[in-house]
């Protein structure tokens, strides 16, 4: 269960606040949606909670299962389950995407204490669920994300999350930049690893992502807050109405 | 190209004092010249434009400055799972007793200290003569040096397919060590041999390599220069290719106080093709310098200089590097590449890529960078659960990666891989 209470947070390089008090929980096996204008935050928090550089909490906290997701290295929080599908996959020339995710899957199994994967049994597992991706072999052996097409990048995100197999997964408007068919892959790649175990935070401007991927709470924020929460039906609201509507009711 | 030299009272004063070795007749006369070369030149000083950006004080002065052994631990040497024949240098001296029999098939092999009192035509056409051909337009008083006063060393001449490498083995036994040694290789038509080296293994070490290939021969380079953090090198690689050629060179350098790697390489003959490649790590009191002078005197020919570096804590990187294509050398494809990876801000590359064309139908191009390790690839590795000293090294791997590409063999190029993965688990682990 990922719990966020009031949480503040600012640029570190200039005094600007982002997000003003968010108050989130996330039960575990549920997927919840924020939909938002741009703007409003969510991004940001995706970054706050996977650790990235340049962001300054202020007030507040984050917890996954317990644990102070705040006081984590990026990594640590990675090994705590926690996974963030990027909005804009990094290039690594020079790194193999199998290398990559080789060291990625071992370093998390080593930092809970368990085996590493033999270099056989890490084979035949990524082999399985790239092919559920479509990802092809030469895809697999070219460096990270270099000369990937948009949904070959968000594919591959999907793959990272297969094979790290996380408690919390966070996907940073996942949809930007897929035509409807790379979406519906992406969607499927995302429904198959639903579990009671496993929770879902999907960051999205439209509601056509979660046609695919049904929320079960879907969230409103808005200048750093959560400003509504509802169900399915909040997102086709916002689908029909816009934003407007629903900032003026509740700003 | 004309370089102003500037000569000093020191200069006179080391040169008057030079011995020449004794020891052959043929010898004795490649070492005059020599000597007559090096004091046309004089010896380099801080003021000479080639040496701007590295000091060579303590490459030229009458002794070494002394370094400390080093203890490289439990550390597997290098190309140790590679089939080769080897070849044991102490201190610059030939050391038989450590070494395999001078005996590969394919390949002739004679000592140079044995060289003098035999007339061996071959190696009497090439001894000094690629050197002094490298001596114009850049002067390069350090090679004259090496002609004049190297009394050991190979001579190799291949005559077909040599059944394995030949692997240079330089140990490092006295602090005060002053070594210079001189390698003549003559590839003959067809010939395919890779030399092998590793080291350096003196407090002061200074080597002349000169390789002269012949049509459709193929040699292949690949060179570790090792972790003795207080040694001192300088060497040259002097190459002459005639047609349908290919030469590649790869030097991996880890640490070192002063290193200056020159390649001077002429094709002469069509459609050949010559890569010089450098992968060095420096990590605190580090210089390395590698400056490269290639000429293109033959039709569509193709060169390739990747040179990257590592570095941290102060050290320093230099790269020039020159491609000349002369009239009439069409169809050249030159490409060139210098990049160094600063990581953190007290480091400094220099870099002087310079093209000089007198082809109107070539394809020449040069780039050279500087740069910190991506925060972003960083942070993309650090969420995916790779701890941050992994990522960099992982990183710094990466941007090696395009040079130490052009090593062909599989094996050695793994060897390179893991000597790089131990310096990197060391220093950064």
């Amino acid at each position: 269960m990922l719990e966020i209470k009031n949480l503040h947070v600012k640029l570190e390089e200039e005094d600007k606040a982002i997000l003003k008090g968010v108050d989130l929980t996330v039960e575990t096996g549920k997927v919840h949606a924020i939909m938002g204008p741009n703007g409003s935050g969510k991004s940001t928090l995706s970054y706050v909670l996977s650790g990235r550089d340049g962001y300054e909490v202020t007030a507040g906290s984050a917890v996954l299962d317990g644990q102070d997701l705040l006081a984590l290295e990026p990594e640590e929080r990675a090994a705590a389950g926690l996974f963030l599908a990027f909005q804009y996959p990094v290039e690594i020339p020079g790194v193999g995407n199998m290398t990559f995710l080789r060291t990625a899957v071992n370093a998390q199994r080593k930092a809970r204490g368990e085996d590493e994967l033999s270099a056989g049994d890490f084979l035949k597992v990524v082999r399985a669920k790239a092919a559920a991706l479509k990802i092809d072999a030469e895809m697999l052996k070219r460096p990270v994300n270099v000369g990937f097409s948009g949904g070959e990048k968000k594919r591959n995100e999907i793959l990272q999350m297969a094979m790290l197999e996380p408690k919390m997964c966070i996907l940073d408007e996942t949809d930007s930049g897929l035509d409807v068919d790379a979406m519906k892959l992406v969607a499927e790649g995302v429904n198959a690893l639903r579990s009671e175990g496993r929770s879902f935070l999907v960051i999205t401007h439209y509601q056509r992502l979660l046609d695919h991927i049904t929320p079960d709470v879907v969230h409103i924020m808005a200048d750093g807050r959560i400003v509504k929460t509802g169900g399915p039906e909040l997102a086709l609201e916002v689908e029909q109405n816009g934003y407007t509507d629903i900032l003026a009711e509740v700003l | 190209m004309a370089v102003a030299r500037v000569r000093s009272a020191a200069s006179e004063a080391r040169l008057a004092g030079l011995v020449l070795p004794q020891g052959g007749a043929w010898l004795t006369a490649a070492r005059g010249a020599a000597l007559d070369r090096l004091t046309a030149m004089g010896l380099p000083g801080r003021r000479d434009e080639y040496w701007r950006y590295t000091d060579p004080t303590t490459l030229v002065a009458a002794d070494p400055v002394p370094a400390a052994l080093y203890d490289r631990g439990d550390e597997a040497p290098a190309f140790d799972a590679i089939d080769r024949l080897t070849l044991v240098f102490t201190d610059g001296v030939f050391d038989a007793a450590a070494s395999d029999d001078l005996s590969l098939t394919g390949v002739e092999i004679v000592r140079l200290a044995d060289a003098g009192a035999r007339d061996i035509h071959w190696a009497r056409e090439l001894y000094g003569v690629l050197e002094a051909r490298g001596q114009s337009p850049v002067a390069r008083p350090l090679a004259a040096l090496n002609s004049a006063t190297a009394t050991d060393g190979v001579l190799i001449r291949v005559t077909g397919k040599a059944a394995k490498p030949v692997s240079l083995v330089y140990r490092h036994a006295a602090t005060s060590s002053d070594a210079v040694l001189h390698h003549c290789i003559k590839l003959e038509p067809g010939a395919d041999f890779t030399l092998l080296e590793s080291g350096p293994g003196a407090a002061r070490f200074n080597t002349v390599t000169e390789v002269e290939i012949a049509d459709g021969a193929a040699f292949h380079h690949i060179r570790t220069q090792g972790r003795d953090h207080e040694r001192r090198v300088a060497t040259h690689l002097f190459a002459r290719l005639d047609a349908n050629c290919r030469f590649k060179t790869f030097t991996l350098t880890a640490n070192g106080v002063l290193t200056r790697n020159e390649a001077v390489v002429e094709l002469l003959g069509d459609d050949s093709i010559a890569h010089i490649a450098g992968a060095a790590m420096g990590d605190g009191g580090f210089h390395h310098d590698d400056t490269v002078f290639i000429t293109h005197d033959a039709e569509r020919c193709e060169s390739r200089q990747v040179f990257k570096k590592v570095l941290r804590h102060g050290a320093q990187g230099v790269f020039q590097g020159k491609i000349l294509v002369k009239q009439g050398a069409q169809k050249t494809d030159g490409y060139q590449i210098s990049q160094s990876l600063l990581l953190d801000d007290d480091c400094q590359f220099l870099a002087k890529p310079e093209l000089e064309i007198y082809a109107d139908d070539v394809k020449c191009s040069h780039g050279s960078t500087s740069g910190a390790i991506d925060d972003t690839a960083l942070f993309y590795l650090r969420s995916r659960g790779v701890p941050e000293k992994t990522a960099q090294a992982l990183l710094v791997q990466a941007f090696l990666v395009e040079a130490i590409e052009e090593i062909e063999d599989a094996a050695i190029a793994e060897d390179i891989r893991d000597r790089l993965q131990g310096w990197l688990a060391r220093r950064m682990g």
